[in-house]
């Protein structure tokens, strides 16, 4: 029994936890091209080390990566296989495929298993096959697949997502589908939480998204924000227990 | 004496135990932190309204803050089930005491002692109801109307102060507290400081939820206010687009 599990919940020193993204990602194709979206929550322990990070990150114009794991493991990924993509663009004369870049991912995860704790989502779109998303898990697995999602709040939306996912949506459809379901998580995974990041990715381009903590909608047992506990009473009498 | 007995529901090494040594467990669903101060009518409590089971926000409106007597609150963060079981204990003891039916009232400085030992014993036994509580309450004393704000936690260490906080509470609302706490504060700058504690854990806790109870107790008597979120703040510049200047950072 050491000293820091007696102390109760706060068990692990804000300080010296290796920085994990306990994190929501979830990546859908679309009639068109992806969406990946992300919360926005990395912490060390149970301290909140950024509430607004960026778990998305870019590849290659048309290729980027969801992060979920080790932060400092998927940035370093992400960085070697930037490195690559960028001479294999240079060489090849045009842009890498989603393919390329999601394999780039995978040899670096399966050939250093034993050292990465990495969960990764792919998702692009090239002139070869449109939108694609594939899904690199612990261990280096890959797999292409019309929707994926992963790190811990992914838990919360297996259900959801057998229940509610369908193929060809809109551009539009796909972007609010992917703020309702990171959200959704993030009212349940303590390591989840922030703002949601989206990144649309199709033929004309990318296009990035922030959608802040306060402008998401609101869950069951959640109650609309207000400035102050005063404000209510101003308002004028709400049932107050008085004992 | 009366007829409070700390012990009774101890089952003997029925839970991990075997041979009645070890038994301490690990916590379950548990509750984050507790903030609490003196203002110039009584003592303020406040808290959020979930317990965590692990990692999950599994239950999002419990109330953590309880009344006790006429002239007491108690906070507890850790084990729920820990908390809900002390909060029997002080079922019968303030049953006890108002049978006796004598014009006395336990108040708050009482009620901490008998958690203070409630809380130690358990914990030499090594059996320790996993919990930090804080304790306010106001009493007319020899001296007029007298505060009383203190906390004990699992191991039995407890104190007095004119601010506690628990969990989490502790590295982010204390040094807060004790840069702006003072002894004349009305309700209302009670209140605000209350909430930027409460606002800070909610953004850097992960435990924490946007649902939060406040309580106040003075000479009138104890008021449990109604749950209710807070507005957060995402609107740096910085937040919106921080991978710019440098692809691939966090």
């Amino acid at each position: 029994m050491d000293a820091s599990s007696l102390m109760g919940s706060s068990s692990d020193a804000p300080t010296s936890g290796e920085h994990r993204m306990g994190t929501t990602i979830v990546g859908v194709c679309y009639n068109g091209g992806v969406v990946l979206a992300a919360d926005s929550r990395t912490s060390t322990g149970m301290y909140v080390a950024n509430r607004a990070s960026d778990k998305i990150s870019q590849l290659t114009d048309n290729v980027y990566v969801c992060r979920s794991g080790s932060a400092a493991d998927t940035q370093v990924i992400s960085d070697y296989v930037r490195y690559f993509l960028h001479q294999h663009t240079i060489q090849s004369g045009q842009p890498a495929t989603v393919k390329v870049a999601s394999n780039l991912v995978r040899l670096l995860a399966y050939q250093n298993k034993s050292m990465l704790q990495a969960g990764m989502i792919v998702g692009g779109w090239d002139k070869y096959e449109g939108g694609q998303i594939y899904s690199v898990p612990l261990g280096g697995t890959i797999l292409r697949q019309p929707f994926a999602i992963g790190g811990s709040g992914s838990s919360y939306l297996y259900g959801l997502m057998d229940h509610e996912w369908r193929d060809g949506m809109t551009q539009e459809e796909a972007e609010k589908f992917v703020v309702k379901v990171v959200s959704l998580a993030i009212a349940r995974d303590g390591a989840s939480g922030g703002v949601v990041r989206t990144v649309t990715i199709n033929a004309d381009g990318v296009k990035r998204s922030f959608h802040p903590g306060n402008k998401l909608p609101l869950w069951h047992e959640e109650l609309e924000p207000q400035n102050s506990l005063l404000d209510i009473l101003a308002a004028g009498n709400p049932d107050a227990m008085v004992q | 004496m009366d007829g409070s007995h700390a012990n009774a529901a101890s089952a003997p090494a029925a839970a991990g135990g075997g041979e009645g040594t070890q038994r301490t467990l690990n916590p379950y669903v548990t509750g984050n932190s507790v903030i609490a101060m003196k203002y110039k009518d009584g003592v303020i409590m406040a808290c959020d309204t979930g317990a965590s089971y692990g990692s999950t926000l599994r239950y999002k409106s419990v109330e953590r803050i309880k009344a006790v007597g006429k002239h007491s609150l108690i906070g507890g963060s850790g084990e729920f089930s820990d908390f809900q079981e002390i909060l029997r204990y002080l079922d019968e003891l303030t049953l006890s005491d108002h049978m006796w039916d004598d014009g006395n009232s336990l108040g708050p400085k009482e009620i901490h002692a008998y958690l203070t030992r409630v809380m130690y014993n358990r914990r030499n036994k090594f059996d320790p109801l996993w919990n930090s509580l804080v304790l306010g309450g106001v009493k007319k004393g020899p001296k007029g109307d007298e505060k009383y704000l203190g906390m004990v936690n699992m191991i039995g260490t407890h104190f007095e102060e004119n601010h506690i906080a628990t969990g989490f509470g502790n590295h982010m609302a204390v040094p807060i507290l004790r840069g702006e706490w003072r002894e004349d504060l009305t309700f209302e700058e009670a209140v605000k400081l209350i909430e930027k504690c409460l606002l800070v854990l909610l953004y850097r806790d992960r435990s924490s939820i946007n649902k939060f109870q406040i309580a106040k107790i003075t000479t009138e008597g104890s008021t449990i206010y109604p749950p209710y979120a807070l507005k957060t703040n995402w609107g740096f510049s910085a937040f919106e687009n921080p991978s710019q200047g440098a692809v691939g950072t966090w």
